[in-house]
Formats: C-alpha cells, sequence, structure tokens
C-alpha cells in the first residue's frame, strides 16, 4: 500500500483544523501538525503546560526555560497568548472548551477506545501526563498514527490488548493509508491514500470497515 | 507588622519534617523551586513524600533529592523522560514508591485539598488500569471517578516576584503548578527572584494572594533578570 511520509501526515491532519480551534497536540508525531498550519488561519494551540496561543520554536538563542511545550522544548508565545496555571490548563482540557485535540496511538479500538500510556511490559516504567485528561476532555479527539506497528500488525484492533487511556474516545483516525472515523455505525473509511483500494486496506484490518467518502473539503 | 520573607534558605526550609509530604512545584525544570531543593537536602528531612509532575530531570533540583534518597514515594503523573535516570534506577531497584495520577486529576485533587473540598469526581482514568477499584458514579449519563484530595505539610514553589505579605506574581511557563500548591500545604515556602515593597505588585495581575503563603525568600536568578 502506499504511506504516507509522516509530514505527509502531518499536513493532511492540518488541512482538517479549522480558523478559531482550540488545539491541543499531543507529544510527538502529532506536534508536527503545527508546521504545517496554514498562517493565514488563526488557530489557538494549547499547552498543558499553561500556555495558549503557543507559536513556532524560537530562534538559535533565544530559548527561554520558562516558556516551554508539553514536551519540555523551548517555544514562543503569539500575540493575544495568555499563561495560566495547571487547574485552568487542565479546566480547558476536561471541560470540553478544546475543540480538537490531537494524539498518538499504540492502539485503536473499533469502538473508539484509545490506548497510548503504557505498553504494561514488565519493567516499563508507566507515565501518562495529561493523555487521559485530553481523551476524555476534548470536543473532538483525533488519533495520527501509522496504520500497522514495526512488526506488521494493524493498530486498528477489535479490542486494544494494551492498557487503555480513555473508552470510546476517538473521533477520527488518520493514519498513513486512510482517514478513518469511528461512528456509531462502526468504522468509516473516509479517503485512502492515492492508489490504495478498500479492499487491500480490509485485508490488513482485523475489524469490519464500511466506504463512505466525504465530500473534498474546500 | 507582618513580615513573611526570610533571609536566608535555611530558615525557608526549617522544619520540613521526616515523613513530610512536600509538594514541589515545576514542569520538568520550569518553575521547579531548584534553591529550595538543595536547602531542603542540606536540611536533611528524610523519608519525604513527593508531590510532582515528573520524577526529576538529569542530576540537580528533584532528581538529587531522589539521590540522596530522601523521598520514599512520589506522586507524579510523567516520572519517565530521556533524562530520568535517577528515579528509573530507584523504582526498578524497588526503592521509592510510585502513585501514578493523571496530569489533570492530579491538578484537581490538589485544588480540591485547596478549596476544602472532601472528594471530586472525575471523568478522567474511567476505564483504565488508574481507575481500578475506584468508586464509579454515572452523572447525566457520563462516568466518572472518584478521587480524593491530595495535600501537604509544605509546598515549595518558584515565583518571579514576591511582597512580604507573601503574594506572589509568576514567570511565564513556570507557574504552572505554583499557584494551587499554594493553596494545599499547611506551610507554603516560595522562592522569588526579587522581593518588592508592599504596593508594588499590581493588585489586578497578583496571581496568588498571601494568604496561602507562609515563607518567602528571595534568590538571584539569571532567568528572571532577563525577563
Amino acid at each position: 500500500m502506499n504511506k504516507l511520509t509522516r509530514d505527509q501526515m502531518a499536513e493532511r491532519v492540518a488541512r482538517d483544523i479549522p480558523e478559531g480551534s482550540y488545539v491541543n497536540l499531543g507529544i510527538g508525531l502529532p506536534t508536527k501538525v503545527a508546521n504545517y498550519l496554514p498562517k493565514e488561519r488563526e488557530i489557538f494551540l494549547h499547552s498543558e503546560n499553561g500556555l495558549l496561543g503557543m507559536g513556532e520554536a524560537p530562534e538559535p538563542g533565544e530559548e527561554d526555560p520558562e516558556l516551554i511545550n508539553a514536551g519540555k522544548e523551548p517555544v514562543t508565545l503569539l500575540e493575544g497568548g495568555s499563561f495560566f496555571h495547571h487547574g485552568d490548563s487542565f479546566a480547558m482540557m476536561r471541560g470540553g472548551h478544546l475543540d480538537i485535540c490531537v494524539l498518538g496511538a499504540f492502539q485503536v479500538s473499533a469502538t473508539g477506545d484509545l490506548a497510548n500510556w503504557h505498553t504494561g511490559a514488565p519493567g516499563a516504567i508507566p507515565a501518562v501526563g495529561g493523555a487521559m485528561d485530553l481523551a476524555v476532555g476534548a470536543k473532538q479527539v483525533f488519533v495520527m498514527m501509522d496504520l500497522l506497528t514495526k512488526t506488521g500488525e494493524s493498530k486498528l484492533v477489535d479490542a486494544c490488548s494494551y492498557p487503555l487511556t480513555g473508552v470510546g474516545c476517538v473521533d477520527r483516525i488518520y493514519t498513513d493509508v486512510a482517514v478513518i472515523d469511528v461512528t456509531p455505525d462502526g468504522l468509516v473509511v473516509r479517503e485512502l491514500v492515492e492508489g490504495n483500494s478498500f479492499d487491500e486496506l480490509q485485508r490488513i484490518v482485523p475489524v469490519p470497515l464500511k466506504l463512505a467518502p466525504l465530500a473534498a473539503a474546500a | 507588622m507582618i513580615d513573611k520573607t526570610v533571609s536566608s534558605l535555611e530558615e525557608a526550609v526549617a522544619g520540613i519534617f521526616d515523613g513530610a509530604t512536600v509538594m514541589i512545584g515545576g514542569f520538568g525544570t520550569a518553575g521547579q523551586p531548584a534553591e529550595l531543593i538543595d536547602a531542603l537536602i542540606a536540611q536533611g528531612a528524610r523519608d519525604l513524600t513527593i508531590v510532582n509532575n515528573n520524577a526529576g530531570n538529569g542530576e540537580i533540583g528533584l532528581a538529587a533529592l531522589l539521590k540522596a534518597r530522601r523521598v520514599k514515594k512520589i506522586i507524579c503523573s510523567f516520572p519517565r523522560q530521556a533524562d530520568s535516570q535517577v528515579f528509573d534506577a530507584l523504582y526498578r531497584a524497588g526503592e521509592i514508591e510510585l502513585e501514578l495520577v493523571p496530569q489533570g486529576n492530579l491538578a484537581a485533587r490538589i485544588q480540591a485539598a485547596g478549596a476544602g473540598l472532601g472528594a471530586i469526581f472525575t471523568p478522567t482514568g474511567y476505564g483504565t488500569l488508574l481507575a481500578e477499584g475506584k468508586e464509579t458514579r454515572e452523572i447525566d449519563g457520563k462516568h466518572y471517578v472518584l478521587e480524593y484530595p491530595i495535600k501537604a505539610d509544605f509546598a515549595l514553589i518558584k515565583a518571579l516576584k514576591g511582597d512580604r505579605w507573601g503574594n506572589l506574581v509568576y514567570r511565564k511557563a513556570a507557574r504552572n503548578f505554583g499557584p494551587i500548591m499554594a493553596t494545599a500545604a499547611d506551610v507554603t515556602i516560595a522562592q522569588v527572584s526579587e522581593i518588592v515593597p508592599l504596593g508594588d505588585l499590581d493588585p489586578e495581575v497578583i496571581v496568588t494572594p498571601g494568604i496561602f503563603v507562609q515563607r518567602v525568600v528571595a534568590i538571584g536568578n539569571a532567568v528572571a533578570q532577563a525577563a
């Protein structure tokens, strides 16, 4: 199957983020989405450590250790941006004030359960951060992940085998081969990467899929 | 005259006792009161329960406190990081207890303690390992988990400026847990870059009102001076 690169995936997610959205981009791959948000759109990036209106990485030499993102990398603040404490920051997340969050995933189930914080492997040190709050709190939860693991297993599964981050919380999954919605009628393929067929996709995903492309976004 | 300022770090951390629960502000190293932590290491209290978002970075600050074997338990959301080697080694050796709490629940439980609430129902963590065995309730069709407040004997926090009444303002994303931890400890100790005369802080921009703060100590700080 034809696969998008990580940057192409980020670009694809960025296309679906409308002007005026309050958005949290998770650590790792989702952070890349920021690089592809069109400059002419005003989009408010939230960072769990107390920033709204987060800007790009600073120029070399301009880094401030007290102006960082959730991944603890130096960032900037846009004009109009604000700082706030953790109580307010997580009220924004848990209270349904964020329009969209984009998260990475180990697995997503057919009913939108998300596993992205812990492999449960012996000796693994668990760390959860704000993932569970985002999963339950954002109005729309987008997942961004390769469809297959490095060893070729589908990360889209009937039921997650890894410990859950949230139950039935995922709305849309952007993979490297297709965009798939979690709906009350099951998983619906909205878009296939050019050259990929639905039948081919269904052969590698062990969960029934439906095909219902959305009209191309304006 | 009320004067909450103290003239030394030693005085600032006086009285922190063995077995105390100590909240420490910061998200990674941003907002971490490194000088107060160094003073706590020198002070010698042990068997501490520490509440922080992380479990130390590198070998400094909180990591140094862990390395000095003063911590029996840590309550945090994100211990594992690229530079959390001190915690990782203690954890793998079974020499530190970990209570892992989703970050928003950590904040909400601290706020609950500060606000005098008996418990909270939170949607975060429902149906996951971190809610196993906990009471749940369905409210308006949504599932919630019962979580109890986290309170502390002491809170060590970092702010930009303070006055003798304990009013505080913060700097950028170093604010993070400081204002909520200040509400949840019996004794909140703030290190600030500058102590200013009463009245210098605009009442409209004071983030932590002095009622939540018991001690203020001034630290020279290059980052704040650049601000």
